[in-house]
């Protein structure tokens, strides 16, 4: 089915090597490089209108750079075409901010799509892997509503499950947290932790809800506006006391800027 | 490196031992799925052991194969038990509970029975048609009020739903008429030269474009451009709750969304029927000049023919189509529910609904029409 073998054991699990990216020939990011860690959960922050969401779009694929690559898994989705793309787009899952979970059909619809579509398993294998799915994310008892039907945090829950269908090693998330009460997005927070450490899956967040950060991240990479560029990269407690750069410490101790 | 899953089934002191080998992933495990649910389930009275000392890999499909057949009702001092599973995969698979995942029995749908669906289907219709009629009275006093108080009125969605279902549908409106006027006269004209009376094709023309096609045709060109865009319109405002925002600021959505595009129909219906006629007659006198009669015979004959009350009656009709159109694109997008699905839903009911809805009336119009002689 897969040309291509699945994720190799060793090396970073994602590369981003000089990147370039923006809008009609206007850069947001410029020449920006890291590294994604297997089984971290690294965060992507920065203020709004840092590129932040944009940057997780270049790097699932959906927008084309302008420059640079980016590689999943050894192999660089920007240039990948057909059945390689198919393969590389195996490898993540991604829950976007909303939940894009499709409206006219259920939870547990949405969660066997993937695998109807994808695997050759039985009708009655797919509904078990996909309620094991629904369990994992702990919305079980919900499976037959639809999504209109479910509050904002269930939404984001279900569509990580949704997104683990395949049992991708890697999920993107796009602003788990935004829209949500503190209980509920600490609720998040303890799912994101528990698949990381019992499925092993590596995380790439993006997100700006500070004390989240501080809950989940392992390492984060935080975009300025200004330079258009990487300002820091490391633990964000350690970065909150030690940055060298003063704005990053004020971002992330939230103080206002000076008058 | 890898290698197909493979499933050994053995009977040992009264035990069934399941040997499970090779990669167990949602691409392969399908393979040895069946067989090993039917073992576990042929001997529901012996206990069971699933040795997964070889198997290389596990996803989220091979645990969910382990949990499946975990979850099977046993007897007593019968369970199933799995052993040799390496401690990463025992950890997968202890995070689930089988009993939670124990099939429920199928709730058995009972068919409904006749009673019922005429029962429902008349309850539907009767709450169908009580809602349109509130609808009506609700745009009615709208209208009126607008008409009242023209300063009230939003002017400029009224021109820009004008514009969008006038003006830019005059390209479509151009194309069917001149075509239908073409292929009218030409099909009567084959005929009617039999017979020497080729004239008699500019009278066929008139009448038929005057107090049948044109409407009709116009009217149906309306429901598939502008009704459809109406409900679709306001119906992807009402699921991004931007109706619910006009009714919260103290907007009444009625007239806020329905009177400007009803009022544009209402003007624009008429206007492009009044074109589609005329383009429609040029059609048929393009035949006819191919049939050497010019024309300004052409002309005169159907003007002759064709009297003021038939003009009339015309743009009577035509402004009635122009609100159904408008009405049940309206109506059907402020009635749309959640989601993308009935977004479409709504643009597909707002067609069909106005297309029916614009023949019955036509009916009505010919039978109405028939007995005061016009």
């Amino acid at each position: 089915m897969s040309t291509l073998p699945p994720l190799p054991d060793t090396g970073p699990i994602i590369r981003v090597e000089n990147l370039t990216i923006g809008y009609g020939g206007k850069p947001v990011l410029e020449n920006v490089s890291f590294e994604v860690r297997r089984g971290e959960v690294l965060v992507i922050l920065g203020g709004s209108g840092s590129g932040k969401s944009t940057l997780l779009k270049h790097m699932i694929g959906l927008y084309t750079p302008m420059t640079g690559r980016v590689l999943i898994g050894g192999d660089d989705i920007v240039h990948a075409e057909g059945a390689q793309r198919q393969a590389i787009l195996r490898r993540f899952g991604v829950m976007y901010q909303h939940g894009a979970l499709f409206g006219s059909m259920t939870l547990l619809e949405n969660v066997r799509l993937p695998l109807e579509t994808f695997t050759a398993l039985s009708a009655r294998a797919i509904d078990l892997v996909a309620r094991t799915k629904i369990d994992l994310v702990q919305l079980t008892g919900a499976e037959d509503r639809l999504p209109a039907e479910l509050s904002g945090g269930m939404r984001k829950r279900a569509a990580i499950a949704r997104a683990m269908a395949l049992d991708p090693g890697i999920l993107f998330l796009d602003e788990p947290s935004a829209g949500l009460d503190p209980i509920v997005s600490a609720d998040i927070d303890q799912l994101v932790l528990r698949l990381s450490r019992n499925l092993g899956v590596t995380f790439v967040v993006v997100s700006h809800e500070l004390p989240s950060i501080f809950a989940i991240a392992s390492r984060v990479v935080m975009l300025d506006r200004r330079s258009k560029s990487i300002a820091a990269s490391g633990d964000p407690r350690e970065l909150r006391e030690h940055a060298p750069d003063e704005w990053v410490r004020r971002f992330l101790n939230r103080e206002p800027e000076p008058a | 490196m890898t290698s197909a899953p493979r499933l050994q089934v053995a009977t040992a002191h009264g035990h069934t031992v399941l040997r499970l080998s090779g990669l167990l992933d949602a691409a392969r495990v399908d393979a040895v799925w069946n067989a090993a649910l039917e073992a576990v389930q042929r001997s529901p009275d012996a206990p069971v052991v699933v040795d997964t000392a070889a198997v290389e890999h596990l996803d989220g499909a091979g645990i969910a194969l382990l949990l499946d057949l975990l979850r099977q009702p046993r007897g007593e001092n019968a369970g199933v038990r799995i052993e040799g599973l390496a401690a990463r995969y025992q950890a997968l698979l202890d995070q689930f509970d089988p009993a939670q995942f124990r099939a429920q029995p199928e709730r058995a749908r009972r068919p409904a029975s006749v009673r019922e669906v005429l029962g429902r289907g008349s309850m539907a219709a009767t709450s169908g048609a009580l809602d349109a009629l509130a609808f009506v009275g609700e745009t009615t006093k709208a209208l009126m009020h607008a008409l009242r108080a023209p300063r009230s009125l939003r002017w400029r969605d009224t021109l820009t739903a004008a514009q969008r279902g006038g003006a830019d549908a005059l390209p479509i409106v151009s194309l069917i008429s001149f075509l239908m006027g073409l292929i009218l006269a030409f099909q009567a004209a084959v005929a009617m030269r039999q017979y020497g009376a080729e004239m008699l094709v500019a009278d066929l023309v008139g009448i038929s474009l005057v107090r049948e096609l044109a409407p009709l045709m116009t009217a149906i060109l309306l429901a598939g451009r502008s009704g459809a865009a109406f409900a679709a319109e306001i119906g992807t405002m009402r699921v991004d709750e931007e109706v619910d925002a006009l009714v919260t600021m103290g907007l009444d959505p009625v007239r806020f969304l329905v009177v400007p595009r009803l009022l544009a129909a209402l003007v624009m219906t008429p206007l492009l029927t009044l074109y589609a006629m005329m383009v429609g007659l040029f059609g048929g006198a393009a035949v006819m000049s191919t049939f050497e009669i010019p024309l300004s015979a052409y002309m005169r004959e159907t003007f002759a023919f064709v009297t003021l009350s038939d003009f009339v009656g015309d743009m009577v009709k035509t402004f009635v189509f122009g609100a159904i159109v408008a009405g049940v694109g309206c109506l059907r997008g402020l009635r749309t529910r959640a989601g993308a699905e009935s977004v479409g839903l709504a643009a597909t009911s707002a067609v069909v609904t106005s297309l029916v809805l614009i023949v019955v009336a036509d009916g009505i119009f010919a039978v109405v029409y028939y007995h005061l002689r016009v």
